[in-house]
């Protein structure tokens, strides 16, 4: 539906975009007892920590090869090898997850070889502990297909062919734009139906927000080697968002596993798919809680369509989140005046607007002017100000609200609360009419009054009833 | 390495002004004051980072990130380093470089960035940051700067600080020796007095400046520039015209304030706003300097008055806190100036300092601690998230007072924790910042949330697992 351009600007304003280093290193933060470290110099991983430290409001394990000028030219394989050793001998995770920089791609790094080597050199002192390496130069693509690339890389070092399935396990490889909320929620949809969810990765169980009863070094919670490993033999794996095909492609070819991509779970008609697709598999009628829960949804759309129909709304966020976003709102007959996006997908071109500019959010912005309503990420909070509507936060990251990790926006009880979330923002900030609001032009006022606007042409030096000076035509401020 | 990079990072190591290096041989001066990072262990900003925290600040300016997207689009708009007027620092430039860029050089699409800017924002400056992969490739911002300037009349200042070079404290400095070498001097400020000042190294954090301001102004004395806390470009580019310099945070801009005394002949002291006799001392070292360089004698009597009844003041209103946390113990885990300025405020609010970081410190920072607690200070050199953690578990200490990466250590082990590190949202400089930071402390410590969090949930608790008594009941 739409057509997709990108910024033809120099210079990136008021960026949406995030690397995708720090895309595979959030992914990794999905593994259980891993220790996720960008390859490059210490400000990469500094500042991808301090941003999802500032979003989640947790630790975030995440470590650096702190590469330098010297190190670079000369190739990282030291600076790999003793950030290996230092992290086996200081938290000795069950899983060391490397992502390369911008800064190691442009020179080049051959980092799987470089693994061989020091494998081969510290076979028994790294004993127990796997690595795993994904490229992800920061010049290229953005952060959710650091995550896809990062998700691709795990499945296709662990996940092992196998000779039966285990009826009624559920493998999910969820996309970088659910909340750990949405994959609590997505496992209690799969686990309604009698079946049980192996998600890859969990960022549900490491980054909901737990409190430890001792202090971990490492991730705590989230997929295990051995759930990566199962994925091969589930009775079915199912994806959420299109970033997520590449990796289930592959799982599907070396395993040949039954899967099933989702492009979206927001909306009604998109989790009554997933529903559909759980009763094929679990051979179980759906629950009544679930039947509950979707007219409870049916009965939120019809009381969100007043306020939501009609609108204009401006959206900045990643393809597969821009998609579902649009889609439900479009949905509930809203408008999608402008969407812009960060990078690449084949979904762009279903989203239900005219035109998606892979560009930033100045490019937003200007967009967005005449629109109700913006919605992206808490970069996006200046933006909201200068034009005036509310900003309605999704993604990440969001530093100025907490709470993030708990958004809920997928299943029946998710759009339900995602719709009376926007159509309570609508409300709030509801235009109430004033007394000017509806000003006749000229031209009616001259005729009410029984002459031609601008009929005379004496300058106001006359004495006739001076009908052009009378007129008083309201300047309405911009909303 | 680039020539100039490198020679820029030879001179800040050899700082004259700087004891610490002066204590060294030839050879350890050349090495550096960086100590070498541990790959896999290591934690802190690059070069860039610093250079960016140093300048960014300068509100009127645009800061133009030269490099690929993590850079910028990873990192922006994280500071809540304040601003009285414009907003244009906030917005975020970048490159943005793409594959094509790294193959063929970035420098076309960074002087069109440039073009760009100045077409829609019209900044009295822009400021161009070289990062690590720009660098690599080789991409030269000083000549495109060079060009820039000439072709489009109006400043274009290269900040050649890219993260690879070393850590956020080198950074500090090299973003400083721009500011030196293409900013500082180039205009001549309208008028002058003999109560001009200079502010170096203050950032402006939550509004901090603005604490302090209020007493300066009320004795007549004039910020002639802050760098860069709330700055202006103009203000900079006239700050050489300043009587006097005070230099705050410890040493991350000595070079700045050093220079502008070899150069411009501005004398300067290094003074601290946090803790309520550190702020007086600062206020009699203003006057004293001003003094010196030719201001009325008088303004020394009007310090004092001043100070004897903001002291007062804050006092009064700090020690109705007293009986509250007198002995309670806290841990400071930040760096450099805080390490000790920090210790003297909470010891005036009878708080016990069981532990003081001295990782980033520098020598002269640890021997202020020794002065101010004791020679048996304990001093943490570098303490591991673990560590701290059972130390707060043990309740060695009752409180941490610490940057926001540590404090999930604090909040995981269910104690209290107060942000003092550049992401936080309170002041605390100046009189009304120590009564305000004694007060959030109390506010902290006194939280009913901590005994709430602390209690047993009903699955671990005895007097619940007993049910015979409910048994009992239903029977």
């Amino acid at each position: 539906m739409a057509s997709v351009r990108e910024s033809k600007k120099a210079c990136a304003v008021n960026p949406l975009k995030m690397s995708q280093p720090l895309g595979a290193c959030y992914a990794f933060l999905g593994l259980h007892n891993t220790m996720p470290m960008m390859h490059g110099s210490q400000g990469c991983t500094s500042f991808g920590l301090v941003l999802l430290v500032r979003h989640f409001k947790e630790a975030i394990p995440m470590q650096t090869t702190a590469m330098n000028e010297v190190s670079t030219i000369l190739g990282g394989m030291d600076n790999i090898e003793q950030a290996l050793l230092n992290i086996k001998k200081r938290a000795n995770p069950a899983l060391i997850a490397i992502a390369s920089t911008g800064l190691t791609e442009t020179k080049g790094d051959d980092v799987d070889g470089y693994l061989r080597l020091i494998r081969a050199k510290h076979g028994e002192t790294l004993a127990g502990t796997e690595v795993v390496y994904v490229s992800t130069p920061d010049y290229v693509g953005a952060f959710q297909d650091g995550w896809a690339a990062a998700v691709k890389a795990v499945v296709d070092a662990f996940s092992e062919p196998v000779t039966q399935r285990v009826a009624g396990r559920v493998g999910v490889l969820p996309g970088a734009h659910l909340t750990p909320a949405d994959l609590e929620e997505l496992r209690e949809l799969i686990e309604a139906f009698g079946l049980q969810a192996v998600m890859v990765p969990d960022i549900s169980r490491s980054l909901d927000g737990h409190i430890p009863e001792d202090f971990t070094p490492t991730t705590l919670g989230g997929a295990t080697l051995d759930d990566i490993r199962s994925l091969a033999a589930c009775q079915h794996v199912i994806a959420v968002g299109e970033q997520m095909r590449p990796a289930l492609d592959s799982l599907a070819a070396r395993s040949g596993v039954p899967v099933t991509l989702f492009e979206r779970l927001s909306g009604l008609t998109a989790v009554d798919a997933l529903v559909a697709l759980l009763m094929r598999l679990s051979g179980k009628p759906a629950p009544a809680r679930l039947k509950r829960q979707r007219g409870q949804l049916q009965d939120a759309m019809l009381d969100g369509h007043f306020h939501l129909g009609g609108k204009r709304v401006a959206i900045g966020a990643e393809p597969d989140l821009l998609f579902a976003l649009a889609s439900v709102t479009s949905e509930m007959g809203a408008d999608v005046v402008a969407a812009v996006t960060t990078t690449h997908s084949p979904v762009l071109e279903k989203v239900p607007a005219v035109e998606v500019l892979i560009g930033d959010l100045e490019d937003l912005e200007l967009g967005a002017v005449g629109c109700d309503l913006l919605l992206t990420h808490a970069h996006g909070r200046q933006s909201a100000t200068r034009l005036g509507i509310p900003l309605f936060r999704v993604g990440i990251p969001q530093f100025d609200r907490i709470g993030a990790a708990h958004q809920l926006s997928i299943g029946y009880r998710g759009t339900r609360d995602l719709i009376f979330q926007l159509a309570n923002t609508f409300i709030a900030n509801m235009h109430a009419h004033g007394p000017e609001d509806w000003p006749l032009p000229a031209e009616a006022i001259a005729a009410a009054r029984g002459g031609t606007a601008g009929a005379c042409n004496s300058g106001g030096s006359c004495s006739c009833s001076g009908v052009t000076e009378d007129i008083v035509v309201p300047i309405i401020p911009a909303r | 390495m680039d020539a100039r990079v490198s020679a820029k990072i030879q001179s800040v190591f050899e700082e004259p002004a700087c004891e610490h290096n002066q204590n060294k041989d030839e050879k350890a001066r050349k090495k550096g004051c960086t100590k070498q990072l541990s790959p896999g262990a290591a934690a802190g900003g690059c070069a860039f980072d610093g250079a960016k925290i140093a300048l960014q600040p300068i509100a009127d300016v645009a800061h133009l990130v030269h490099g690929p997207i993590a850079c910028e689009g990873n990192s922006w708009d994280n500071r809540n380093s304040s601003t009285s007027g414009p907003q244009l620092y906030r917005t975020g430039f970048t490159t943005d470089i793409g594959e094509l860029d790294v193959i063929y050089g970035g420098e076309k699409r960074l002087f069109k960035s440039i073009r760009e800017i100045i077409e829609k924002y019209d900044p009295p400056a822009v400021f161009v940051y070289q990062t690590c992969v720009t660098a690599l490739i080789g991409d030269d911002i000083e000549a495109v700067c060079k060009r820039a300037a000439e072709k489009f009349g109006k400043p274009v200042v290269p900040v050649n600080a890219p993260g690879f070079v070393g850590p956020k404290n080198l950074g500090n400095k090299l973003g400083a020796e721009a500011l030196l070498d293409y900013v500082v001097g180039t205009q001549e400020p309208e008028v002058s007095t003999a109560y001009d000042i200079n502010i170096i190294g203050e950032y402006n954090l939550a509004g901090e400046l603005w604490q302090v301001r209020p007493l300066l102004d009320a004795l007549g004395i004039r910020i002639l520039s802050c760098i860069s806390g709330d700055g202006r470009y103009n203000e900079v580019a006239q700050s050489h015209r300043a009587r006097a310099a005070m230099m705050v945070c410890s040493k991350s801009m000595i070079n700045v304030a050093r220079k502008m005394e070899d150069r411009y002949g501005i004398p300067f002291f290094e003074g601290s706003f946090y803790g309520i006799e550190d702020m007086s001392d600062t206020l009699r070292q203003l006057a004293g300097l001003l003094i010196q360089r030719g201001a009325p004698a008088e303004l020394m009597d009007r310090t004092e008055a001043l100070i004897a009844v903001e002291e007062k003041r804050a006092w009064d209103r700090i020690a109705a806190y007293r009986p509250r946390l007198e002995g309670k113990k806290v841990l400071l885990i930040t760096g450099g100036v805080k390490s000790w300025s920090v210790v003297a405020a909470l010891q005036e609010a009878g708080l016990e300092v069981v532990g003081t970081s001295v990782k980033k410190s520098t020598k002269e920072d640890k021997e202020k601690i020794k002065e101010i607690m004791g020679e048996d200070a304990h001093m943490i050199d570098d303490m591991t998230p673990r560590e701290m953690f059972k130390m707060l578990r043990e309740a060695r200490a009752d409180i941490m007072l610490s940057g926001g990466r540590s404090q999930f250590v604090a909040l995981k082990a269910k104690m209290p924790w107060l942000d003092i590190n550049q992401e936080r949202h309170y002041a605390y400089a100046g009189y009304e910042g120590m009564v305000d930071l004694v007060r959030e402390i109390s506010k902290t410590l006194f939280n009913p949330v901590w005994e709430q969090v602390r209690a047993p949930a009903p699955w671990d608790d005895v007097a619940v697992l007993d049910l015979s008594d409910a048994v009992a009941e239903v029977a």
